[in-house]
C-alpha cells in the first residue's frame, strides 16, 4: 500500500470538509478499497474513514412505510433489521460475501461502488430506491452509469438509501462460487402499481432493468409467464467463469427462481 | 506514527500505528500477537479473522485506527489463562479439525462468532458461515464436525 492519512470524523460536515483535500477519498466498510489498495490500484492522500459518523448508521422507516438505511449501514444490520419489514431486501444483504465482510461492508458504499457483479445495485435499482446524498435524492433509475460508475460527482457523498417496500420479493443469486460476487443475480418485486427485475453480473454495462419481463410478471405473476422470454447474449458479460450466452441464459433462469421464491 | 490503544483479549494495548498500518499487522507486528495468521493478503481467505467488539472481522481488511478504543479478541483469547483450551478449540484436537494449522485461528473465531449467535447450528449453516474460511489441507469435513460437536451436536454429522 502507499502511504495515506486517514481522517476519522464524526459528522457528515467534517467528512465533507476532509474531502476537500486534494486526492482524498471516503472510506465505507473497506471490504473492496482495503484490497484494492494493497494492489495499490488507488492511492488516495486521505482516507475520511465514514465508520463513525452516527447520522450515517442504522436503519429507519417513515410514516410512508419506506424504509432508511444509513449509507454506512453494515450488511450484517441489514440482514438483521429489515428481516421483518422487507425480507427480500434482508435475504440479498445475507448473501453478500461472506459473514465477516457482511460485518464490515456497507450498502452505500456497494453502491457507490456500483461493482457489475454486486448484490445491492440490484436490490436498489429492483425496488426502485432514491440515493439520498448530501446535495440530492437520485431515483435508482438515474443512478447507474455502468461498470464501476455512477452519477455521484466527486465531492458527493451518499447519506442514506430509501425503499419503498413491495408487496412481495426475493433474489435469486447464480454466486461465483470463490468470490460469492453474482455470476448474475436477479432481483424481482412486484409493488400495487407494476412489477420491477433487475438483474446484476450478467451485462457489461452493469445492473439493468429487464422491461421484457417486468411486462409480463405485471400481467402475470409467476414463473410460467417469463418462461418463453430471453436476453441477448450480446453485450453480457463473458470471462473464464461464464460465456455472454451462459449469463444471458441464467438471466432467464434466475428469473424464474426469483418470482417462484417471491411467489 | 500515533499511538493506537484498544483493549485486546480483555487487557489494555498501545502499539505505534501509521495511517495505512492493517488491524492483523498491528497485531502481529505492534502486539507480537502472531497467532492470527496473513494467509492471502488479499482478503479471500479468512486466516486473520478475529472479533472486533464481538463481531467476526478479517484484521487485514479493516486498518488499526479504524479499531482503536474497541474490544478485539484474537486467538490467544480464546483459551483460559491457565492454558485450559475453549470448548471450540479442544474439539479442533479431538475430531482432527486441523492438518497443517495455518487456517484454524480464523476457523476457530468463525466458529466462534457463529455459535455465538447461533448455538446449535445446522451442518449446512455451519459450511455456509465458514464461506470466507479456506482450508488448502480440504480439511473441511472434519473442521465441521468439531464444530458441531462444540455446539453439542457430535452425532449430527453424518461419518465419512
Amino acid at each position: 500500500m502507499y502511504a495515506f492519512d486517514l481522517a476519522r470524523p464524526t459528522s457528515v460536515a467534517d467528512a465533507l470538509k476532509a474531502l476537500q483535500e486534494e486526492d482524498a477519498q471516503p472510506l465505507a466498510g473497506g471490504q473492496t478499497l482495503v484490497p484494492t489498495l494493497k494492489a495499490r490500484l488507488a492511492a488516495p492522500s486521505t482516507l475520511v474513514s465514514l465508520r463513525g459518523i452516527s447520522e450515517m448508521q442504522g436503519v429507519c422507516h417513515d410514516d410512508q412505510g419506506r424504509i432508511h438505511i444509513g449509507a454506512a449501514t453494515t450488511h450484517a444490520a441489514v440482514e438483521r433489521e429489515v428481516a421483518k419489514d422487507y425480507p427480500g431486501l434482508a435475504a440479498l444483504a445475507g448473501q453478500i460475501g461472506d459473514p465477516a465482510v457482511r460485518n464490515r461492508g456497507t450498502i452505500g458504499g456497494s453502491l457507490a461502488n456500483n461493482d457489475p457483479s454486486a448484490c445491492y445495485p440490484a436490490a436498489a435499482l429492483g425496488s426502485g430506491a432514491t440515493i439520498v446524498t448530501n446535495a440530492r435524492e437520485i431515483p435508482a433509475d438515474d443512478f447507474f452509469e455502468g461498470m464501476f460508475t455512477t452519477v455521484l460527482e466527486e465531492d458527493e457523498l451518499i447519506f442514506s438509501v430509501r425503499f419503498p417496500v413491495p408487496k412481495v420479493s426475493a433474489y435469486a443469486k447464480f454466486a461465483q462460487p470463490a468470490s460469492r460476487f453474482a455470476l448474475t443475480g436477479v432481483f424481482v418485486a412486484q409493488f400495487d402499481d407494476g412489477v420491477r427485475v433487475a438483474v446484476t453480473g450478467a451485462s457489461e454495462d452493469g445492473v439493468f432493468r429487464w422491461s421484457e419481463a417486468e411486462d409480463a410478471l405485471g400481467r402475470d405473476f409467476s414463473a410460467d409467464a417469463v418462461a418463453g422470454l430471453s436476453v441477448p447474449a450480446e453485450g453480457m458479460i463473458g470471462d473464464l467463469h461464464g460465456t455472454p450466452e451462459y449469463r444471458a441464459h441464467l438471466v432467464g433462469v434466475m428469473t424464474r427462481r426469483a418470482v417462484a421464491a417471491a411467489g | 506514527m500515533t499511538k493506537v490503544s484498544m483493549t485486546v483479549n480483555g487487557k489494555p494495548a498501545t502499539a505505534e500505528a501509521k495511517g495505512n498500518t492493517l488491524l492483523v499487522d498491528y497485531l502481529r507486528e505492534g502486539l507480537g500477537l502472531t497467532g492470527t495468521h496473513v494467509g492471502c493478503d488479499t482478503s479471500q481467505c479468512g486466516a486473520c479473522v478475529v472479533h472486533v467488539d464481538g463481531e467476526a472481522v478479517k484484521a487485514c481488511s479493516i486498518f488499526a485506527l479504524e479499531a482503536e478504543g474497541a474490544e478485539i479478541t484474537t486467538i490467544e483469547g480464546m483459551a483460559a489463562p491457565d492454558g485450559t483450551l475453549s470448548a471450540i478449540q479442544q474439539a479442533f484436537q479431538d475430531y482432527h479439525g486441523l492438518q497443517c494449522g495455518f487456517c484454524t485461528p480464523g476457523m476457530v473465531m468463525s466458529a466462534a462468532a457463529l455459535l455465538k449467535e447461533n448455538p446449535r447450528p445446522s451442518e449446512q449453516e455451519v459450511r455456509d458461515y465458514l464461506e470466507g474460511n479456506l482450508c488448502r489441507c480440504t480439511g473441511y469435513h472434519n473442521i465441521v464436525r468439531a464444530i458441531m460437536a462444540a455446539s453439542g451436536q457430535e452425532s449430527a454429522v453424518a461419518a465419512e
